[in-house]
């Protein structure tokens, strides 16, 4: 049966209806791609509010604090009543403080995980082991936040006596926790994707499984690994429920990290949980903390990207 | 005659050997911390909340006595909110991705697209929350609601289902689609019943494990000024609500003892919750799952 003719038991009128179909068809086919636009464009205007809100609320922020005292200020006292000083210096240390405790913590050991399931763990172990670490990956930061209070803190005070209830410590370590499994799981996939003939060649040549990781598999796989690292650092300067939970509210500008501190996400869920007047001093300065975070943990996304990109090898 | 021998062999290669062995140890040792950390963590949370955890605290409302302290405000909240999550960001982010995949040349305008994505995904949520609270709650006035929440997790989430779908549309083999148009088919009938049929357990399975991440999510809410203690069930889409994480951070904050055991229950409930979602995702990979 061509499509133009009548078939058996059809009338004109079934074919004015299905050459009408036909029209809807191709409206469809038209209208589908556009429609589908949209939704991507929406991705990207996604990121344009945030851009744009950070911008504006920060514009209004700076109308009422200098910039120079918001950059240099050594000095973070917004509640204090009639002379409120906002030098973000104390919450970008908090902040540092916290991120690199937690990468001391989670580069080696999430490294040594990676060797070990991508160079001596079998293959059976290795489908054992790795979803449980990414188990570990889906676990909610406000549970890391609790563990962080009533489980790492008080054994770290029994360590150290003059830890605080509130500290850096604590939190960096669990921070470290936290992204363990991003570091070994996109380690391990970067050097599973060294080929297996250059390990045989070096193994041929007389190299034991050590040498083989540490001087063929992990120059090879670099900058994966690298990149892994950075965007590990990005989760930890941006992880929010750990270090207000178990960081403590006091932002200080020293490297003590056994005393309370502040990062800049822990200020900005300080003053969201309480009753900052909407357009007072301090509710703009949320934005400007939270612009600045966005600054940071852009650049090392930028940073991830451009090292996967420059010094990847291909094989 | 002998060209190698192993007693030369083993004395010049003793050092070497041992250093393989001990540095085996160290590696495992790293593995092994990670999975332990998991288990006291779990452990000591089951121990801490299992007696606090009774049909009364499902079906209590927040109190301020731990004893009579309840989840059932916030575990109907976290379910509410998750209905509005899945279709807004399942059918933005499919969307994007049959679109990234199926239509979009390689341009500059799709190019900036993906990269948008990629740089999307590494941004903090609590920024999102900064979003939601100047867009959604105030900019479209629809206050510290459930649709307000609802949307702003969505976008958190959106750049991972973006990327789960988008793997699992380039996983469907290309003959499949030839064939498709082989066989007279337009471009949007091959995509939705020969495509999106083949991609859709990757798709739900990537969606599901998106959406558990929302649920656990606590820091966007706390930005947009989601209440903790609320005595009443949500009865519509501008309706206040709370969350399970919410819920755990006000007890988790308390000076009192018996709150910490009362948070150990709430968490127990939304890791509970997680284990099943994840449950769902992974039998579905497993059963429909094809491999071509």
């Amino acid at each position: 049966m061509t499509s133009q003719g009548l078939g058996k038991g059809e009338s004109i009128h079934d074919l004015i209806a299905k050459s009408r179909n036909r029209k809807a068809k191709k409206i469809t086919e038209k209208a589908m791609p556009a429609l589908l636009f949209i939704t991507a464009f929406i991705s990207v205007l996604t990121t344009i509010a945030i851009v744009f809100t950070l911008i504006f609320e920060t514009f209004e922020f700076f109308r009422r604090v200098s910039l120079t005292d918001y950059l240099f200020g050594t000095e973070w006292l917004p509640f204090s009543g009639n002379n409120p000083t906002f030098g973000i210096l104390p919450l970008i240390l908090g902040t540092v403080k916290v991120t690199l405790i937690a990468v001391l913590v989670a580069v080696p050991i999430g490294i040594a995980a990676a060797i070990y399931l991508s160079e001596y763990a079998s293959d059976k172990a290795r489908r054992v082991i790795k979803p449980i670490l990414e188990v570990l990956a889906g676990v909610p930061t406000i549970v890391y936040g609790f563990f962080a209070l009533t489980f790492v803190t008080p054994i770290l005070q029994q360590l150290i006596p003059s830890l605080k209830i509130f500290n850096a410590l604590s939190p960096g370590i669990v921070v470290g926790i936290m992204i363990i499994p991003m570091i070994a799981s996109l380690s391990e996939d970067a050097m599973s994707s060294v080929p297996n003939s250059i390990r045989e060649g070096a193994l041929a040549l007389g190299a034991t499984k050590f040498e083989v990781a540490i001087k063929v598999v992990l120059p090879a796989a670099f900058s994966g690994i690298m990149s892994s690292i950075v965007l590990a650092i990005s989760r930890a300067l941006g992880e929010t429920m750990i270090v207000s939970l178990a960081g403590g509210a006091s932002p200080t500008f020293d490297f003590n990290v056994t005393g309370s501190i502040q990062t800049m996400t822990a200020y900005i869920v300080q003053v969201s949980s309480g009753d900052a007047g909407y357009g007072t001093t301090i509710y703009y300065s949320i934005y400007a903390v939270g612009f600045t975070l966005f600054i940071f943990t852009l650049m090392m996304n930028l940073l991830a990207h451009f090292i996967f990109k420059r010094f990847r090898e291909e094989y | 005659m002998k060209y190698i021998e192993d007693t030369i062999v083993m004395k010049r290669m003793k050092t070497r050997i041992n250093k393989n062995k001990g540095w085996k140890v160290f590696f495992l040792a790293g593995t092994l911390f990670a999975l332990l950390c998991l288990v006291i963590l779990v452990i000591r949370i089951i121990i801490q909340g299992w007696g606090y955890l009774d049909w009364d605290f499902i079906t209590n409302f927040a109190s301020r006595t731990a004893e009579r302290a309840g989840i059932k405000a916030a575990l109907v909240g976290s379910i509410y909110m998750m209905c509005i999550i899945a279709p807004v960001s399942m059918i933005l982010g499919v969307g994007t991705a049959i679109y990234l995949e199926e239509y979009a040349k390689k341009n500059r305008i799709s190019n900036f697209i993906r990269m948008n994505i990629s740089n999307l995904a590494g941004v903090p949520s609590i920024v999102f929350g900064l979003l939601g609270l100047t867009i959604f709650v105030r900019a479209f006035a629809l206050g510290k609601s459930l649709l307000a929440a609802g949307f702003t997790m969505s976008l958190l989430i959106l750049p991972v289902i973006i990327v789960a779908a988008q793997e699992a549309i380039r996983a469907v083999p290309k003959e499949q689609r030839e064939a498709s148009y082989g066989m007279g088919a337009t471009k949007w009938q091959t995509i939705t019943r020969v495509v999106l049929p083949a991609a859709l357990p990757g798709i739900l399975t990537g969606s599901i494990l998106a959406l558990s991440r929302a649920i656990g999510e606590t820091a966007p809410l706390v930005v947009i000024g989601i209440p903790v203690i609320l005595r009443f069930l949500p009865d519509g889409l501008l309706s206040e609500f709370t969350t399970l994480p919410m819920q755990i951070y006000d007890w988790a904050k308390r000076p009192q003892e018996e709150f910490l055991y009362v948070a150990s229950a709430g968490i127990i409930v939304l890791m509970l919750f997680l284990v099943i979602m994840n449950s769902i995702a992974i039998v579905i990979r497993n059963k429909f799952q094809k491999r071509y």
